[in-house]
C-alpha cells in the first residue's frame, strides 16, 4: 500500500502540434513520467469543455490540454477560440471550490519535445501533490 | 404610475393587433394566487383587458418567442427581458421585423417568497428594496434597450460594482466555496425547470438528454447534479443577461445565479463585453482577440 500515489491523466493533444512535440520528446529520448494518457485531437479547438467535467466526472484525476502556440494553430484560429473557453472554464471550476490545478493548459509546438516532457513533469507533478480526487467523482462501484 | 402602465399596454397591445402589424401578444394576467401574475397569449384584440402590470411580472416572456416561428409576435418586456431578445438576435434566433417590442421601464420584481414570510396574504402599499429579487437588486438596465413602444418614463439606473455578490463569493476559501456548491447542488431534483425558464437554454437535444454521447448519468447522486449545474452554467456563458428567470423556476429555492453571474462577470472583465446590449455584435465565445490573456497557461 506504501506504493507512491500515481495519478490517472487525460491529456488531449492537438495533432499538428504538442502531439508531434510528445512524438520529438520520445523519439529523442527525453524522459517524462508516463502518467498523462495521450488522446490525440485534431485542434485545441476541437475540446469541447464539457470533455473536460466529463473526464473528472469519470474518474481522471487530471486534465491536461495542450495545443499549438498562438499564431501556429493548423486551422489559424482555434487556439484563439479555446483560450477563451479555457480562461472561463478554469475560472468557473475554481469558484465552484474545485482544484485548479487538476486542469491545466498549455502550448507545445512541435519542436518543443524538451518543453513538452518539461510540461508532462509539471503536470504530474502538480496533480501528484494534491492527491487522490474526491470532488465530482461518480463512484461506479457501488 | 402601474395604472398609467397597464393603460398604455393595453391600448397599445388593442392597436397592435387590430391593425394587424402583430399576430399574437405575449403578456401578463392576473396570477391565482398572492403575489403572482401568469404569462398570456392573446390573439383577440378584444381580450386585451387582461392584461396586468405588477411588481409580480417576474418571467422572462422571451422564452416564449422561439414557439411561434411562423407568427408576428408582440411581446411585453422589461429591461432585462429585452436584453434576451438582443442575445437571441445576436444568436441569429429571432428576426427583428417580426417582434414588435412593447418596453416597460421596470421598478424591479419583488420576492413572492420574501413577501408571504413577511405579509401573509396581506400585500403592503410600499415595498423596500430588500424585497426585491437578487437579480433586481443587482440590476443595471431596468430599463428596456430596445423597444418599439415604451409604456412610461424611463427609471434610474444604478451605477454601482455590478457583481458585489461575485466578489464577496470569491473572498471564501476553496473549502467553503466547494460546501456551499455540494449543499446547493445537493437539493436539486434534476426537474430542469430552471432551463424551461431560460430563454437562452433553446438547444433542440440538452446535454442531460443524449444518449450517445451520454454526458451524465440520470441519477441524483451528488456528482450527477454537480456536473449538471456545471455544464448548465457554462453553456450560459458569454449568453446569460442576469434575469433570474432560472432561479425563480426552480422548485427546490436553490441558488444558481452566483455560478452564471460569476461567468458574466468574468466577460467582462476579460473580455469587456456585455451580454444583450448589441445584436450586431458577436457573443464572446464565438469570437477572439490576439491580446485575449493567458496567463492561467502553465
Ligand atoms: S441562465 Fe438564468 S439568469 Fe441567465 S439568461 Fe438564463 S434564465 Fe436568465
Ligand atoms: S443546459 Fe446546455 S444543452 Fe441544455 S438546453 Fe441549456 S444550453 Fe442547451
Ligand atoms: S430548477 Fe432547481 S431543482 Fe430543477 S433542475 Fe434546476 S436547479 Fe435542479
Ligand atoms: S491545430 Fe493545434 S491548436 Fe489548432
Amino acid at each position: 500500500m506504501d506504493k507512491e500515489y500515481e495519478p490517472n491523466i487525460i491529456a488531449f493533444l492537438c495533432n499538428w502540434c504538442s502531439y508531434a512535440g510528445a512524438d520529438l520528446a520520445g523519439v529523442s529520448r527525453f524522459q517524462y513520467p508516463a502518467n498523462p494518457k495521450v488522446v490525440r485531437v485534431p485542434c485545441s479547438g476541437r475540446i469541447n469543455p464539457m470533455f473536460i467535467v466529463k473526464s473528472l466526472y469519470e474518474g481522471l484525476d487530471g486534465v491536461w490540454v495542450s495545443g499549438c502556440h498562438p499564431g501556429d494553430c493548423h486551422y489559424n484560429t482555434g487556439n484563439y477560440y479555446a483560450r477563451r473557453r479555457f480562461a472561463l472554464l478554469k475560472n468557473m471550476l475554481s469558484h465552484i471550490g474545485f482544484e485548479e490545478d487538476r486542469t491545466l493548459f498549455s502550448w507545445v509546438s512541435a519542436s518543443e519535445g524538451n518543453i513538452f516532457a518539461d510540461k508532462a513533469k509539471e503536470v504530474t507533478a502538480r496533480i501528484k501533490k494534491l492527491g487522490p480526487r474526491k470532488k465530482l467523482l461518480k463512484n461506479r462501484d457501488i | 404610475m402601474a395604472d398609467k402602465i397597464v393603460e398604455n399596454i393595453r391600448k397599445e397591445a388593442k392597436r397592435i393587433l387590430e391593425e394587424k402589424i402583430v399576430d399574437i401578444v405575449i403578456g401578463f394576467e392576473k396570477g391565482t394566487l398572492p403575489y403572482t401574475a401568469s404569462p398570456v397569449f392573446i390573439e383577440n384584440p378584444d381580450d386585451v383587458d387582461k392584461l396586468i402590470w405588477n411588481r409580480y411580472c417576474h418571467n422572462n416572456l422571451a422564452v416564449y418567442l422561439r414557439n411561434f416561428p411562423d407568427k408576428k409576435i408582440g411581446i411585453i418586456v422589461k429591461g432585462c427581458d429585452s436584453r434576451s431578445i438582443v442575445a437571441l438576435m445576436a444568436e441569429k434566433q429571432l428576426t427583428r421585423e417580426n417582434i414588435y417590442i412593447i418596453g416597460v421601464p421596470c421598478e424591479g420584481m419583488l420576492d413572492k417568497n420574501k413577501l408571504l414570510e413577511e405579509f401573509g396574504d396581506n400585500p403592503p402599499i410600499e415595498v423596500k428594496e430588500e424585497f426585491l429579487y437578487p437579480s433586481c437588486q443587482y440590476c443595471e438596465h431596468k430599463n428596456p434597450v430596445i423597444y418599439d413602444f415604451l409604456t412610461g418614463e424611463p427609471v434610474q439606473e444604478k451605477e454601482e460594482e455590478p457583481y458585489p455578490d461575485v466578489v464577496e463569493f470569491e473572498k471564501k476559501t476553496l473549502d467553503e466555496r466547494w460546501k456551499y456548491f455540494q449543499e446547493e447542488a445537493s437539493k436539486c431534483i434534476r426537474c430542469y425547470a430552471c432551463r424551461q425558464a431560460c430563454p437562452m437554454c433553446y438547444c433542440e437535444e440538452c446535454f442531460v438528454d443524449t444518449n450517445s454521447p451520454k454526458w451524465l448519468d440520470p441519477g441524483i447522486d451528488l456528482p450527477d447534479l454537480q456536473v449538471w449545474h456545471i455544464i448548465r452554467a457554462y453553456h450560459q456563458a458569454g449568453r446569460c443577461v442576469d434575469c433570474g428567470a432560472c432561479e425563480r423556476a426552480c422548485p427546490m429555492d436553490i441558488k444558481i445565479l452566483w455560478l452564471t453571474r460569476k461567468l458574466n462577470k468574468d466577460v467582462r472583465d476579460l473580455f469587456e463585453f456585455e451580454i444583450g446590449i448589441d445584436p450586431e455584435k458577436v457573443p464572446p465565445l464565438g469570437t477572439f482577440s490576439l491580446y485575449d490573456k493567458e496567463e492561467f497557461l502553465i
